[in-house]
């Protein structure tokens, strides 16, 4: 397999802010069983996956791929049957496909959330929030509960929520899954923005294979029942990107025909 | 398949067609974000109005009528002589319950029911949600006891009166031990089915932001839940007043007579229009405090979005 010159996809790591630092992601061997004996079900099987640090990995895969099961293991909110999982020492953040904001708050409020928790001081909390709101293009919006809001500014204060927890690894579990395709897209460009400036580190599940390419450093396709990790796609092309460019046309196409292999050896 | 992956045109692709035009990158989203949030906006500043005096006007007229009924019917009934010097006119009792609110004894024993309200009622809230927070969070205190606080719930206050007799015998606290075993089970199951409707993906959000055990609970799980136990302390206050008035009139305690227990009074005297302008005042009592819950409830819930605003 002979790749291509890589290509500079973002900020060298010089130019950002010191904040935690991106860990990387170890997954050895992990395997996850729920349930005992007989009626036992492995949802992941043999699982071995690393991701750089800053690094942007997508992970793909049909329906009881078990993604949302890796994705609490990593978070560190359930623990493997076997094999081992590394995620570094400092705060996981995590984005669902629901905002889930608190409704009893504000959405500053909600935004602090996360400060209030680490014992931050009232003053500096509410500068954070501001500032991280602000930056979701939702500075005016603070004051406001999260149902006067629509779906995807929901989403933007969910990202500024995670993004005050200052974590160096963010997990996303089909966050924009809920959204209609033109607000998709624009969160597309402030989401690879966010990282491109800070730096986390991202796994990301998502149905979507365009959505994936649009995204993702590299694509891991995961096959169902048990999850297994059938291939990687290293997505080379510059950024920023356009979902509706030819590339990622084609690169979405390779790796829905193998995606739909996968879903075919289920059909019995 | 890593090899078909890997042979597309990626060079190519950085330099122009994948990469944006440069009015499309930061003030560009910023514009189209905006744009976006305005057109999303719209839809929930529609809803019209209503004046307040008209919607005060709304609400009143149709008890007007139900009031106008009522005192035609009573009206009727003392002139057909149905139950004669029991049964007395509107006028009577209207001018005796004037006669009563001016006299200072009403007021100190409007008082000392009040008092005994406040310290029942939240003596039961604090049992109440001490019990049902326990309860929703232990499940061997669960299946111990869950059943027995729905048992006592249905349990008519009076039948409290012989225990609270037994223990405290005539005294202010017999009362509120009456209000507290009435009215605690009805917070207790509201507060335990406030936790159990909490939606999952809400706590799993608040773990993942790091809220664990009590923080959880304070930041997260109890501020979920208060919608629903609203529900359980309005129903929790029905059942205090009910025990409070029976407690009253059931218990006389020296110097210290309250509502009920001056409804007794005239019930054994005989002074059936100071009885009837009593029951009028509790009556009062009991709509304004609904009145209360109800504008709590709606300020709670338009806090949730769980009110249609535009009818506001």
């Amino acid at each position: 397999m002979s790749l291509p010159e890589p290509v500079p996809s973002r900020v060298p790591p010089t130019d950002r802010p010191s904040r935690t630092p991106a860990p990387g992601v170890h997954l050895d061997g992990v395997g996850r069983r729920f349930g005992s004996g007989d009626t036992g079900v492995n949802a992941l099987a043999d699982i071995s996956l690393t991701v750089a640090p800053g690094e942007f990995v997508c992970l793909v895969g049909a329906s009881g791929c078990g993604k949302s099961t890796l994705l609490a293991l990593v978070a560190g909110l359930d623990r493997p049957t076997v094999g081992t999982v590394e995620a570094g020492d400092g705060p996981v953040s995590m984005l669902f496909q629901e905002p889930a904001l608190f409704p009893w708050l504000t959405v500053a409020a909600n935004v602090e959330l996360p400060l209030r928790l680490r014992g931050v001081g009232a003053v500096e909390r509410r500068a954070v929030a501001a500032d991280l709101l602000e930056r979701v293009r939702l500075g005016g919006s603070g004051h406001k509960r999260p149902h006067e809001l629509s779906g995807g500014m929901r989403q933007r204060v969910a990202l500024a929520r995670a993004l005050a927890q200052d974590a160096g690894l963010l997990l996303m579990d089909e966050p924009f899954g809920a959204l209609d395709a033109i607000t998709r897209d624009l969160l597309h460009d402030e989401l690879e923005q966010l990282w491109a400036e800070r730096g986390f580190t991202v796994l990301f599940v998502t149905h979507n294979v365009r959505e994936a390419a649009r995204l993702g450093d590299r694509i891991v396709l995961l096959t169902s029942r048990p999850g297994r990790v059938a291939a990687s796609y290293p997505v080379t092309l510059g950024r920023p990107r356009r979902i509706d460019s030819p590339e990622i046309a084609d690169l979405a196409a390779t790796v829905t025909d193998q995606l739909r292999s996968e879903v075919r050896r289920h059909a019995r | 398949m890593l090899d078909e992956a890997a042979s597309l045109p990626a060079p190519a692709a950085s330099a122009a067609p994948a990469t944006r035009a440069a009015d499309a990158s930061g003030p560009g989203l910023d514009a189209e974000l905006a744009g976006l949030d305005a057109l999303d906006a719209l839809g929930t500043r529609i809803g019209t109005r209503v004046p307040w005096p008209r919607r005060a006007w709304r609400a009143t007229w149709p008890k007007l009528i139900a009031v106008g009924l009522i005192l035609v019917i009573w009206e009727g009934a003392v002139r057909a002589h149905w139950k004669p010097f029991i049964l007395q006119t509107p006028r009577t009792v209207a001018a005796q319950l004037g006669e009563l609110l001016r006299t200072a004894v009403f007021w100190n024993e409007a008082w000392n029911t009040a008092q005994r309200a406040l310290v029942g009622y939240a003596l039961a809230v604090v049992i109440g949600t001490a019990v049902g927070t326990a309860v929703a969070r232990i499940p061997m205190l669960r299946a111990g006891i869950g059943s027995l606080i729905t048992g006592m719930q249905t349990m008519p206050s009076v039948l409290w009166f012989p225990l609270a007799y037994m223990v405290f015998g005539d005294s202010s606290s017999a009362i509120v031990l009456m209000m507290v075993l009435g009215a605690a089970p009805a917070v207790a199951n509201g507060v335990i089915s406030g936790i159990d409707q909490v939606p999952p993906l809400l706590v799993r959000a608040g773990r993942v932001l790091g809220a664990r055990g009590w923080s959880l609970q304070r930041r997260v799980v109890l501020p979920a839940a208060v919608p629903t136990v609203l529900g359980g302390l309005k129903q929790a206050w029905a059942f205090a007043w009910h025990a409070l008035m029976a407690g009253e009139f059931l218990i006389q305690v020296g110097g210290q007579v309250g509502l009920g227990g001056r409804a007794d009074n005239a019930l054994t005297q005989g002074y059936y229009a100071t009885l009837v302008a009593l029951m009028i005042v509790i009556v009062v009592i009991g709509i304004v405090v609904d009145m209360g819950f109800g504008r709590l409830d709606r300020a709670v819930r338009r806090r949730f979005g769980l009110l249609d605003t535009s009818r506001g």
